[in-house]
């Protein structure tokens, strides 16, 4: 279509010329707003460009004339609020526990610090105060495996549970069943006898209990009370790491799971693993 | 005017089914995400259910199968009559355009929920799909190029520099971002050439030019084509279409690296990124200021067209959209919204508002003219679907703001000894009502979408057109 300027009516705009499928369009000039607001973001640009870390080169990079550096400002970040957090955790890291206890403003604080570590580090698996998942013992409720005294609770916290540090709390539990260390059914007769221990009554517990006696006794107790010197739950009684029907009791005699807590000084220095003692120990089961 | 040409319209419609059906999809997935999200029993154990894996059906389904088959629809309508001539190729070519791609929109599903992804974000497809994928797009490129190439116009019409645009420039992110080595010829794992930050940087050249190629400038196209027709008005303003159309392709391609703020990307390469983005605002007012105004004249036929209002609704996002994306570019504002639900509201005020809405705007004005059709069946419901899904959208978006800016600030507030106020699942908690809201949004905008499928049905079984209407005289 060959080119043919017009003047649109309602704007009184002349139009390009040209035309396609009956679209036309207005040789209107740019907004002057726009194209001004354009060239003000260039320069703000360029201008950041120059105060800020911007332009790469072979060997680095044109630092800006601020000098500016994210990992000096998080460095920065950190070095004030770790300022600020010292004024109370510094004495939390250097007094006992029990001097602790005595100041109930410093107790209070540490209480408070050890509430969101706990929350932002233990409770996915221990649960909301504590509470306790399948697998997670409930501290609230004091099922302590490994001790409920606030020493050891920072011996736990500090070197986790079959973490792979020689100082870890490293329990273990034959595979009765999968190294043939006891004969399916006699498995399902000490799983029998193991749930009379918590009133659920089964088969043939006189066979079970002997069982019991020459094979989990040593560590689980006569009576099943549990041994924490071996990290041997308890299994009388309350409620079990994993559950206590039958089905469950028989996997675990037969092929333990022996579940695993990380090392969190790892990541949490002494001071904040003092006070998540003193709030695990302040949930309702602390000894 | 000139001599008739018998266009290529069943390619067409062919990708216009195809889009309005992922649409239902990726809208269904999408509510599904969201309950999910509210609920996590939803996820409801099973492996191929999980979000996880949903995810990806969901951002493809809505990105590529319904955003996708949107633009290789209206480019090909587009670009015949804009070139007046029939599309470049013939049909084998045109159909094995459209069986290709939803072949392969299909197996990327299929891929996503059995658990495959290479774990790069919009591009998980493996990298057989991908070559798959290359082929066909390679084809798209040929035949749109040819078309113009072989054009009856002197001139190239604006819609057409964007979907070209498009076109080679997804081509190149494509290949750039998975570039891998598969671990065997026989299985569907591959390892990308790039690691670390390396990687995570192409990821987000690629991710944020899909967001600019794909999800802008081919729908830009769309929008230069089908406002001005359906207002009956020249564009707004020619010399603006040139100056944001080069401006907005040159400036996209720096803007991802905003994506990796306050990560282990260098400090130089954040700052580029962030003033790129910033100066991304006006090339991207450009073409909200020629789609709306090019209405002066024409502001009644608001009240009268529904698909108009959805198109002119749509421009309005996408400068809302464009105007909140530089700002959340900007390094401190960054440090409050990045991993928040504010980033994913600031993509569904994009997606719901800009993407679809234009889409829904050109699905009006197309189905009774392919179809040669004498109207919509319904204009009435078309305008139920409009302020359903309007409804829908700021229910969407103002929920995630709030979510969001929450989260940010939450996850920021400190108490008076220096520890955190809140913990991570507090913050979890405390959105807990914004993604029930979130999800209802994402109802009513599913409930519009299908009110508009009965419609376009209705009107599809109506009676053919017998007289000619000044608005589809061209047809």
């Amino acid at each position: 279509m060959p080119t043919k300027i017009e003047k649109d009516s309602v704007t009184g705009q002349m139009t390009t010329g040209h035309e396609w499928d009956g679209l036309k369009e207005l040789n209107r000039p740019l907004p002057k707003w726009w194209i001004y607001i354009f060239y003000a973001t260039i320069v703000w640009a360029l201008v950041w460009f120059v105060l800020y870390p911007s332009i790469p080169g072979l060997h680095g990079y044109f630092h800006g004339t601020t000098g500016y550096s994210q990992r000096s400002a998080v460095d920065q970040d950190v070095a004030a609020v770790t300022k600020q957090r010292s004024a109370y955790m510094d004495r939390v890291k250097a007094l006992s526990f029990d001097a602790i206890r005595k100041d109930p403003q410093l107790l209070a604080v540490a209480q408070t610090a050890g509430k969101i570590a706990f929350a932002n580090n233990c409770q996915p698996c221990h649960g909301a105060g504590g509470g306790g998942n399948p697998g997670y013992p409930a501290l609230a409720a004091g099922n302590w495996i490994w001790g409920g005294t606030l020493e050891d609770i920072q011996q736990t916290v500090t070197f986790g549970v079959r973490s792979g540090l020689d100082a870890a709390r490293n329990g273990q539990m034959p595979r009765f069943g999968v190294d043939g260390m006891l004969k399916p059914e006699e498995i399902g007769q000490v799983a029998a006898y193991v749930m009379t221990l918590y009133g659920k009554p089964g088969g043939n517990t006189v066979a079970g209990e002997k069982l019991f006696a020459e094979n989990c006794a040593a560590c689980h107790g006569e009576k099943g009370e549990g041994k924490r010197e071996v990290g041997a739950p308890r299994l009388a009684g309350r409620a079990h790491l994993y559950g206590d029907d039958e089905a469950t009791v028989v996997a675990q005699i037969k092929n333990p799971r022996l579940g695993m807590m990380p090392n969190w000084n790892a990541r949490l220095d002494e001071a904040t693993i003092k006070s998540v003692a003193l709030y695990v120990h302040a949930l309702g089961g602390g000894e | 005017m000139a001599n008739a040409v018998e266009y290529n319209d069943d390619v067409v419609k062919k990708f216009v089914i195809a889009c309005v059906f992922w649409g239902v999809v990726a809208f269904l997935v999408g509510v599904v995400l969201a309950s999910q999200l509210a609920w996590p029993e939803l996820n409801l154990g099973l492996s191929f259910t999980n979000f996880g894996r949903l995810r990806p059906v969901h951002t493809s389904g809505a990105i590529f199968a319904f955003g996708g088959s949107a633009l290789f629809a209206t480019s090909f309508y587009i670009v015949q009559r804009t070139c007046h001539t029939r599309l470049f190729g013939g049909e084998a070519l045109a159909n094995f355009i459209f069986w290709g791609y939803q072949f392969f929109i299909v197996m990327a599903a299929l891929s996503y929920v059995m658990g495959y992804s290479q774990g790069q974000e919009y591009a998980e497809p493996e990298w057989h799909l991908d070559i798959f994928l290359t082929v066909v797009w390679v084809c798209y490129a040929v035949v749109f190029i040819g078309t113009i190439m072989k054009r009856e116009e002197p001139h190239i019409y604006v819609a057409n520099w964007f979907f070209m645009a498009f076109i080679l420039t997804i081509a190149v992110l494509h290949l750039g971002n998975n570039l891998a080595m598969p671990v065997s010829l026989f299985t569907a794992k591959s390892y990308n050439v790039a690691s670390g930050v390396q990687n995570a940087m192409i990821q987000w050249w690629y991710g944020h030019n899909a967001v600019g190629f794909f999800l802008t400038a081919g729908f830009l196209g769309m929008m230069y084509y089908f406002i001005p027709k359906a207002a009956n008005r020249p564009v707004y303003s020619y010399r603006i279409s040139i100056v944001h159309f080069w401006s907005l392709v040159f400036m996209y391609i720096w803007a991802g690296p905003h994506h990796l703020h306050w990560t282990a990307l260098p400090d130089w390469t954040q700052t580029l990124g962030m003033a790129f983005s910033v100066m991304l605002w006006m090339p991207s007012w450009g073409g909200m200021i020629n789609g709306i105004m090019t209405l002066s004249g024409a502001w009644d036929k608001l009240r009268t067209d529904p698909g108009l209002r959805f198109s002119v609704t749509a421009v309005g996002f996408y400068g809302m959209a464009t105007f909140e994306g530089p700002v959340m570019s900007i390094r401190s504002v960054n440090a409050l919204s990045h991993y928040t639900d504010w980033g994913i509201g600031h993509v569904h005020s994009g997606a719901l508002g800009w993407v679809a809405f234009i889409t829904f705007g050109a699905l009006y004005y197309l189905v009774p003219v392919l179809w040669k059709r004498e109207g919509l069946y319904s204009t009435k419901l078309a305008s139920w679907h409009f302020w359903i899904a309007t409804l829908g959208i700021v229910f969407y978006i103002t929920s995630m703001w709030v979510a969001g800016i929450m989260q940010g600030l939450m996850w920021r507030a400190y108490d008076a000894f220096g520890f955190l106020q809140y913990s991570f699942s507090e913050s979890v908690s405390a959105v807990h009502p914004y993604y029930v809201i979130r999800m209802l949004g994402g109802v009513l905008f599913l409930t519009g979408m299908l009110i508009m499928v009965y419609n376009l049905i209705q009107t599809v079984r109506g009676p053919a057109r017998q007289s000619v209407s000044p608005m589809m005289a061209e047809a």
